[in-house]
């Protein structure tokens, strides 16, 4: 047993390497969360604080809920699939409180123009105006913008 | 600091109390959404985009992007016919107020709406040194912000240039693809705004959605396919002269 006499030393340095590994084990199951590495290396809350967010668009579902009578102009004109945020803006506040937030009022002399202002660069079968079209009368002196087609019977 | 044995006893439960607390994690954010049965990605109709920017707008209105600083942004290619070779890209401010007059001449325009890419092999989540940027199990790259650094690597990584560092909060941001939409059933801020459908969130998992069609009948590319980054954000007639 002299050999083991002699490495009381050791023992007594495995001892200290021990205790530090428990230490660290201690402090890292302390620090690192608890759904670190649920899916992999990251921390899997991550994905469930970033669904968290709240929104600002509310979705064309909870406009066309209440606002039917647009549903029905819509339908069967050009801005069919024009979703209703796409000119009116976000308004998810106004979907959860539609009495105490009112949308602000549009000006459809800037809204019009950001899609339909002519310019080479669009598609060529896209409906463009040239900025001499309505000799400065605004857009819905003649258009209807829910069913925006003269001839289709959107003209007020 | 010198404990009695019967503070130590006092102070023990409480201990307790407070490591249950470090345990329990933060609540589920959306109850009603299981992360394994989607696929992210994006479909973008190049021939319908009428470089109206709604998207870019949208986009900083939904997830409060930082003026100068970009999670989606349209550019505006003009192949001239004098040199059709080396394009002229523009994007000034994003698109966001619009874009310069156009010159009538025989060459080509048109919009190019990018965004991050939701790769599956993405560069930018391998270089991350700290598990701050991953892959969802449902196919969309996000950023853990409270574990990253803002080392700016993956900034670096990625290929598409889609990354930024927050002027603010010092860390990485990009596009989440409107996670916190998509997991309510909504879509993207983007899509939801643009007024041509150019634009249309996709779920390569779900058999009924209509990207699958799509891609069997029309000419379908992603950007950089030579960089093999598993890109899922689906251009229809992307021009050769796109980088």
């Amino acid at each position: 047993m002299k050999f083991l006499k002699d490495a009381g030393h050791l023992f007594c340095f495995a001892g200290l390497f021990v205790l530090a590994f428990l230490i660290f084990l201690g402090i890292r199951g302390f620090v690192v969360p608890k759904s670190f590495g649920q899916y992999g290396h990251y921390r899997g809350n991550a994905i469930r604080d970033i669904a968290a967010h709240p929104i600002h668009f509310a979705g064309h579902q909870a406009c066309e809920d209440c606002h039917t009578g647009v549903v029905d102009t819509k339908k069967n004109g050009k801005h069919a699939q024009v979703n209703c945020e796409a000119c009116h803006g976000p308004l998810a506040k106004h979907a959860e409180d539609p009495g105490s937030v009112t949308p602000p009022k549009l000006d459809t002399a800037v809204l019009c123009i950001r899609c339909h202002a002519q310019t080479a660069a669009k598609p060529k079968n896209f409906p463009q105006i040239s900025s001499d079209h309505s000799s400065g009368a605004p857009c819905e002196t003649c258009h209807q913008p829910h069913s925006p087609a003269i001839d289709a019977g959107g003209a007020k | 600091m010198n404990l009695s044995r019967r503070q130590i006893l006092v102070l023990l439960p409480a201990a307790a109390v407070a490591w249950k607390a470090v345990l329990a994690g933060t609540p589920e954010g959306s109850p009603n959404y299981t992360m394994s049965d989607h696929w992210w990605g994006m479909l973008i109709d190049i021939p319908k985009c009428i470089g109206c920017s709604n998207c870019v707008r949208a986009c900083q209105a939904e997830n409060d992007v930082p003026d100068g600083n970009f999670r989606t942004w349209v550019e505006r290619y003009h192949v001239s016919d004098e040199n059709m070779t080396n394009p002229e890209v523009i994007s000034p401010d994003g698109g966001k107020e619009g874009f310069p007059e156009a010159t009538e001449d025989a060459g080509k325009y048109f919009y190019v709406p990018k965004l991050c890419n939701h790769c599956v092999d993405s560069p930018c989540t391998q270089v991350c040194p700290v598990g701050a940027t991953f892959v969802a199990p449902d196919g969309v790259v996000l950023v853990d912000q409270s574990y990253c650094l803002g080392c700016a690597y993956c900034v670096q990584a990625c290929p598409y240039g889609c990354r930024y560092i927050h002027p603010e909060k010092k860390v990485a941001d990009k596009c989440t693809l409107c996670y916190h939409r998509i997991t309510k059933g909504l879509t993207t801020a983007c899509c939801e705004s643009c007024p041509t459908g150019a634009r249309q969130l996709v779920d390569l998992k779900n058999p009924n959605d209509p990207i699958h069609e799509f891609l069997k009948t029309h000419s379908v590319q992603v950007l950089k396919p030579q960089m093999a980054t598993g890109a899922k954000v689906f251009y229809n007639e992307l021009d050769g002269a796109v980088r």
